[in-house]
C-alpha cells in the first residue's frame, strides 16, 4: 500500500512540478503572487482539446491511439499547440495588465488583479466548454502491475517520461544557454541584469512564455489521466503554491523539488489521516515552511 | 568637435518624478581620463552616475557619448553602445557562477564575439579562469569587484563607470583596486567614478570634481583638488586631523 501510495505521490507531484515552475518564477522575478497562473493549467488541458480534436479530423495515423497509452498522436501534436496557446495568452495577460499594474500599482493591487484574472479565466472555460467533465479519451486503460504491487496506468507513466524529459530539457535551457542563464541573472537581480546588457522585458517575456508552457504542459497531463473540469486549475492552486513558496522562488529545482514533496505527502497523508483531509496538506505545508524556512530550500537566505 | 566621451550638461534626475536629485550637473570626460566625483553623502553622486547609465530618468539637461545623446537611452542599450557601469552593492550575480557573470556582461554582444571576449577576460585575470565555476557569492569583497570591473570590460566600453568601487574593502584591497582602475586607462579606458575614498581616488586621477546638494561646486585637476585647503577641510578629512592634532596639543 505503502509503494502505491509513494507511486500516487509521485506522479501527482510531476504535474504541481510542471505548474509550479512558472509560479515560482513569476513569484521571484514579477514579485507577487500570481492566483491566475493556476488557471493556465486549466486552459492548457482545454486547449489542447481544440487541437486535438482539430488533428483527429484528418483521421488516419493521428486517431489511432499509440500503443498502450490512451491518446494518439493528435494529442502529442495538440500538446505544442496548448503551450503555445497558453503562452500568448500569459504574455497578452502580462503585457495589458500585470506590466503596466507593476508600473503604476503596489503590488497587493496585481494580487488582486490576478484573483480577477483567474475568475475571468475559469469563467470563460465555462463559457465556451460548459462545467461537464470532458475526457480527451473514453477509452479503457488497464493498469500495469509493477514490482512490489504498484499497478500504474500507462498514461501515467508517459506523464512521469514527459516530466523528466521536461525537467531535464529546462535544466539544459536554464544552465546552457545564455537566454537561460539571463533568465537566472535577472531573477536574482534584475538591475544589475540591466546595466550588464541583458533586455529584462524580453527576457521576463520568456520567463511568461516558459512558466505558460509548463502550466500548459501539467493542464494536459491532468487532463490525460483525470479528466478535464472547469475547476481543474482552482483545486491546484494551494499544491502550487505550496511547492513554489517550499522549493524558494525563483528556483528550477525549488519548485521541482516543491511540487514532488506536496504530491507525496498529499498521497502518503492518507495513510494516517482521513482523505477528506488530504486537500489541507498542502496549506499545513505552506505555513510550516513559512514558519521555519521561509526562503524556501532552494531560496536565499535573508541577511 | 571636442575630444569627450562624455558629456553630462545641465542633468536633472532623481529617483521619483518632480522630486529631483539633481539640479542642473554638468561634467564631462576625456578619452583615457580617470574622473573622479567626490561629495558629502547625499550629495547626489551615485545618483548622477545612475541617470549616466540609464537606470533613471533625465527629466531635463542632456548626456552626450561621444557627441551623441544618450539621454534617457534603457540601461542594456546603453551597454551596447559602450558604457560599463559598476554599481556599489549587489554588483555580482552571487547565485551564477564567475563564468555565468561573465556571460552576462557578454549579453549585448554576439555568442562567437561573447565567447572570445570572455577568453581575453580570462587571460588578464587568470584567478577568474581558476574559480571559473565557483559561486560568485563566495569571492572576497575585493575579488568581486574584480569580477565586476572583469564583466564591465566585456564589451570593450569606451567609458566605465564605477560607483563608489573601494566601498566596504579593506586598504590593502582599496589600494590594489585603484592600482587596476589606473592599469584599466593605461590599456585604453577612460573612468569616471565616485568615491567616498576621496584622498586615494583622486591620486590615481586626472580630475575631479566636488558635488553637494545636488550640484556642482568646484571642478579641476586632481593634484590641485588634493591642494585645495577648502576641499581638504570640508572632503578630505584635513580639518579633522589639524583639530584633533589641536586637541592632543591642549591635552599634553
Amino acid at each position: 500500500m505503502f509503494l502505491q501510495h509513494l507511486a500516487d505521490g509521485i506522479l501527482s507531484g510531476a504535474i504541481v512540478s510542471l505548474g509550479a515552475i512558472g509560479l515560482s518564477f513569476t513569484m521571484k522575478i514579477l514579485r507577487f503572487a500570481n492566483f491566475s497562473h493556476s488557471e493556465l493549467l486549466t486552459w492548457g488541458a482545454y486547449s489542447a482539446l481544440i487541437f486535438a480534436s482539430f488533428f483527429n479530423a484528418f483521421g488516419g495515423v493521428f486517431g489511432q491511439t499509440i500503443g498502450p497509452f490512451s491518446f494518439g498522436l493528435s494529442l502529442v501534436i495538440a500538446m505544442v499547440g496548448s503551450c503555445i496557446m497558453v503562452s500568448a495568452i500569459a504574455l497578452v495577460l502580462h503585457r495589458y495588465i500585470f506590466d503596466k499594474l507593476s508600473r503604476t500599482t503596489a503590488q497587493m493591487t496585481m494580487v488582486f488583479a490576478s484573483f480577477g484574472v483567474a475568475l475571468i479565466l475559469r469563467h470563460l472555460v465555462v463559457l465556451i466548454w460548459g462545467s461537464n467533465p470532458i475526457y480527451y479519451s473514453n477509452d479503457l486503460q488497464f493498469a500495469i502491475l509493477l514490482p512490489g504491487g504498484i499497478r500504474v496506468m500507462p498514461d501515467q507513466v508517459f506523464l512521469l517520461g514527459l516530466t523528466i524529459v521536461t525537467v531535464v530539457s529546462l535544466h539544459l535551457f536554464m544552465t546552457r544557454t545564455r537566454t537561460g542563464i539571463a533568465m537566472r541573472g535577472v531573477s536574482e537581480s534584475p538591475e544589475l541584469a540591466r546595466v550588464s546588457g541583458v533586455n529584462v522585458d524580453a527576457i521576463i517575456n520568456w520567463v511568461w512564455i516558459i512558466g505558460a508552457s509548463g502550466a500548459a504542459l501539467g493542464g494536459v497531463l491532468y487532463g490525460m489521466t483525470v479528466q478535464l473540469r472547469p475547476e481543474l486549475g482552482f483545486s491546484l492552486i494551494l499544491p502550487l503554491f505550496a511547492a513554489a513558496i517550499l522549493g524558494g522562488a525563483g528556483s528550477l529545482y525549488g519548485a521541482v523539488l516543491g511540487g514532488m514533496v506536496v504530491g507525496l505527502s498529499e498521497n502518503l497523508s492518507v495513510m494516517i489521516i482521513p482523505t477528506t483531509y488530504k486537500p489541507a496538506v498542502p496549506f499545513l505545508l505552506i505555513l510550516a515552511i513559512l514558519y521555519f524556512r521561509p526562503e524556501g530550500i532552494f531560496g536565499e537566505q535573508k541577511r | 568637435m571636442s575630444n569627450f566621451v562624455l558629456e553630462a550638461r545641465s542633468v536633472v534626475a532623481g529617483y521619483v518624478p518632480d522630486l529631483p536629485i539633481l539640479h542642473g550637473v554638468s561634467v564631462h570626460v576625456s578619452v583615457g581620463e580617470i574622473v573622479t566625483i567626490i561629495g558629502p553623502n547625499g550629495a547626489g553622486k551615485s545618483t548622477l552616475i545612475k541617470a549616466i547609465a540609464g537606470l533613471l530618468n533625465i527629466s531635463d539637461g542632456e548626456v552626450l557619448l561621444d557627441g551623441k545623446s544618450i539621454t534617457n537611452i534603457p540601461a542594456h542599450k546603453l551597454a551596447a553602445e559602450g558604457v560599463g557601469y559598476v554599481p556599489q552593492t549587489g554588483n555580482v550575480f552571487a547565485t551564477l557562477s564567475i563564468h555565468e557573470n561573465l556571460v552576462m556582461g557578454g549579453a549585448p554582444l554576439p555568442k562567437e564575439l561573447a565567447t572570445k571576449q570572455i577568453e581575453k577576460i580570462y587571460s588578464l585575470y587568470p584567478v577568474l579562469k581558476e574559480r571559473m565555476h565557483e559561486k560568485a557569492g563566495v569571492l572576497s569583497g575585493g575579488q568581486r569587484q574584480i569580477l565586476a570591473v572583469a564583466r564591465a570590460l566585456l564589451t570593450q566600453p569606451r567609458l566605465i563607470l564605477l560607483d563608489e568601487p573601494t566601498a566596504g574593502l579593506s586598504p590593502l584591497a582599496a589600494n590594489e583596486l585603484f592600482a587596476h582602475i589606473r592599469d584599466l586607462v593605461t590599456n585604453g579606458s577612460t573612468v569616471l567614478m565616485v568615491e567616498q575614498n576621496a584622498k586615494a581616488a583622486l591620486r590615481i586621477s586626472d580630475r575631479g570634481y566636488v558635488m553637494a546638494e545636488g550640484q556642482n561646486r568646484i571642478d579641476g585637476a586632481a593634484h590641485a583638488l588634493l591642494k585645495d585647503e577648502e576641499i581638504g577641510e570640508i572632503f578630505l578629512g584635513k580639518r579633522r586631523k589639524s583639530y584633533k592634532a589641536n586637541q592632543e596639543k591642549e591635552t599634553t
